[in-house]
């Protein structure tokens, strides 16, 4: 009797499973950030001016890559669009995995893309993401700290006024920290952070014929003076600290300093959630001295249509939609310039409005002087500057960051994590067939 | 003096025993705490415990931004059906082996088990081409029958155990009495094992429930469950640490509740045949 009824109920239950997808329905993947968030508010306009209905997936930043990576690599097809960076669009592109977006509306003035999002977006040439929103990386600080360090910020600091300065905050009687930088593992987290770090001692990942460069001394030179300073000024246990981590001791007034994303700006300057939202001040990131390459990095999170859809055309109109310079003042008008999507349109930085906001100029400055072709001042073989945009990478700098996050945790030494990087990465590239 | 020794032993017990419940329900606790605060309050530090003022506000946009009943529904007709469907299954497998073992049953059943030593990630891609093959993703059938092979092993050890607690001359009597294997199984095995198949059913519901890999590698739309629910407050860049515990909290209190009304059986079954 138990079991009959059992059976009748898991019987009923699989029957009411359904896989219907409506034809006329784009599904877009996207991660959870604010500006994503803020476009899904509004896509009801989308809808009533196309008809088109959107449905989204949104998901942590890791699990979607998993994800759409999954999906895209075995034609899946369950997404119309899917929200990428510019790690994966290049080598997507080339695998013709996605949609070129050629063809754009005149309206859509494809020229007004900043040219470092356009060219990072693009493979020989050919776009295969428009960018929703864009960063870079500068120094983000706190205006009253630095005028009682008696200290200065200039426009573009270098290494080691940083340094000063942070020692100079550092206050730990009161729980303030110089400096807060990325420690965490991660190739997209302290990865980037000490890639681009390294980038402006004057390292890189590869030589032109793609030697691993971790025995160099310019990576001893960049990790040595890294763990140094965050030993003197940074944060206790800084060796698990991410955006997030930082993002809370910032605007909980216990950092001098922070170095990070652009997009953080309009966070920390925001008084319903930072405590220092009217002392912070911005600055370029740091060079060290007699470097000619500033440690800045570059960023877009784009809008791509993956190969397999049967939707290419509906999924090119809301591409058109959400990276318009239209979708942009229908964000400015209803919630402010401050809080459109920044760093993807050259429109955007020219609009006075936009100008008055007061990370603007250095949010632009950032992105214009971040060049993904040439990231290190010696010349390498891959483009991107936190990244090499080849797909072994992404494996191979999370192995390097979790021994360098092993260094701030004073679990080794820089030598050591040094030393083990080379030879992991020499490995895993005389595998990859380099 | 014996009972007073008694009394202070058990006073010991059940104080060592709220201080371990307590450590293990903190986490959930503050996680509800968190869901009543604002995105300041959430990451204030030193931490606020009680003294902030509770809003409804995370979960009023929580609400907006997504549709709860949607994911809600999801997750238990996959947990739900998975459940049943393995427990069907399970069954007769676990009559098998409990009353007319072979010389291999135990090697099967250590096979059996075996399978769950393997990382779920492993095999990510052939179930992936599977599903695509069969047109089973995003849907809640395709989860079902997935979540139900994983947790299969789980129950077929469970349900093995508790029928082997189960003398088989009772079954020997009834088949004398001229029942059927059927009428055996279901009139006289069934009834007696209940408490057993009853813990059974709850731990492998609150299994599939949590399941987060394949719930959120298989699904997209249609099928996503409330793990795909939480997942879509999780943020890199950006704090929305009170607004994650709201829909961490409207995700987990279906679970809780119904493990509070039927900690009696899941206790009983869990414990049961542990004292001879």
């Amino acid at each position: 009797m138990y079991l009959r009824n059992a059976l009748r109920a898991a019987t009923a239950m699989t029957l009411v499973a359904t896989t219907a997808a409506h034809a006329d329905t784009l599904t877009i993947a996207t991660v959870n950030n604010g500006d994503m968030i803020r476009m899904q508010g509004y896509t009801d306009n989308f809808t009533e001016a196309t008809g088109i209905d959107v449905e989204w997936v949104t998901l942590e930043e890791n699990v979607l890559r998993q994800r759409v990576t999954t999906d895209i690599t075995t034609k899946g097809g369950q997404f119309d669009i899917m929200t990428i960076g510019m790690y994966e669009t290049p080598i997507w592109g080339a695998n013709g995995w996605l949609v070129p977006l050629d063809g754009l509306s005149a309206e859509y003035d494809v020229d007004d893309i900043l040219p470092a999002m356009r060219g990072g977006l693009s493979n020989d040439g050919t776009l295969y993401a428009a960018p929703f929103y864009g960063e870079s990386s500068m120094v983000m600080y706190r205006t009253d700290l630095m005028e009682q360090a008696g200290m200065e910020m200039p426009d573009a600091p270098t290494w080691q006024f940083i340094r000063e300065a942070a020692a100079a905050m550092t206050d730990r009687d009161n729980d303030i920290n110089g400096i807060c930088l990325r420690g965490k593992a991660g190739w997209g987290e302290g990865g980037a952070f000490i890639t681009v770090t390294a980038n402006s001692f004057g390292a890189r990942w590869f030589d032109e014929d793609w030697k691993p460069q971790f025995d160099q001394p310019e990576w001893n030179d960049a990790l040595t003076f890294f763990v140094d300073m965050m030993n003197e000024s940074g944060p206790a246990g800084y060796a698990t600290n991410g955006f997030n981590e930082n993002l809370s001791l910032f605007q909980q007034g216990k950092c001098g300093m922070w170095i990070d994303a652009t997009v953080a700006a309009s966070f920390v300057t925001n008084p319903d959630d930072s405590t220092v939202a009217d002392k912070v001040g911005f600055a370029l990131a740091p060079n060290s001295e007699g470097v000619d390459k500033r440690s800045n990095w570059l960023w877009a999170w784009a809008l791509a249509i993956p190969a397999g859809t049967e939707q290419a055309d509906s999924a090119k109109q809301f591409i058109e939609w959400a990276t318009s310079k239209d979708y942009i003042e229908l964000v400015a008008e209803n919630e402010g310039w401050a809080n459109v999507p920044p760093g993807a349109r050259t429109s955007l930085y020219e609009n006075p409005n936009y100008q008055e906001v007061p990370f603007a100029q250095k949010t632009l400055e950032s992105i214009l002087s971040a060049d993904p072709n040439n990231p290190t001042v010696k010349p390498v073989p891959y483009v991107g500057i936190q990244f090499a945009a080849i797909p072994e990478f992404a494996g191979i700098a999370t192995q390097v960051s979790q021994e360098f996050s092993a260094v701030y945790a004073g679990q080794q030494t820089v030598e050591e994590a040094l030393a083990k990087a080379q030879a992991f990465t020499s490995e895993e590239m005389e595998a990859a067939g380099y | 003096m014996a009972r007073a020794v008694t009394t202070q032993r058990k006073t010991f017990n059940t104080a060592l025993a709220w201080i371990v419940g307590l450590l293990i329900f903190f986490p959930i606790l503050w996680t509800i705490l968190t869901s009543f605060k604002t995105e300041a309050q959430a990451i204030a530090s030193p931490p606020i415990f009680l003294n902030f003022d509770w809003t409804l506000e995370n979960y009023a946009i929580v609400q907006e931004r997504s549709d709860y009943m949607r994911f809600l529904w999801n997750s238990v007709i996959i947990a739900g059906g998975s459940t049943i469907l393995g427990v069907i299954i399970a069954v007769p497998a676990a009559w098998a082996m409990a009353f007319v073992p072979s010389k291999r049953t135990k090697d099967i059943l250590l096979w059996m088990l075996s399978t769950k030593m393997l990382p779920a990630v492993g095999v990510l891609y052939p179930i992936y081409l599977l599903f695509i093959r069969l047109g089973l993703l995003d849907s809640r059938a395709g989860l079902v029958v997935v979540l139900m092979l994983i947790n299969l092993p789980i129950i077929v050890w469970m349900l093995y155990t508790y029928f082997r607690e189960i003398p088989g001359e009772i079954l020997e009597a009834a088949r004398m009495d001229g029942a059927t294997l059927k009428e055996e199984i279901l009139y006289v095995l069934t009834p007696m094992a209940i408490p057993g198949i009853a813990s059974t059913v709850l731990l492998n519901f609150i299994l599939a429930w949590n399941e987060a890999f394949w719930t959120l590698n298989l699904t997209a739309v249609n099928a996503a469950p409330l793990t795909a629910f939480i997942a879509s407050y999780s943020s890199p860049e950006g704090l929305f640490f009170a607004k994650l515990s709201a829909a961490s909290t409207m995700a987990i209190a279906p679970i809780l509740i119904l493990g509070w009304f039927s900690q009696k059986q899941l206790v009983r079954g869990l414990t049961f045949g542990a004292v001879k």
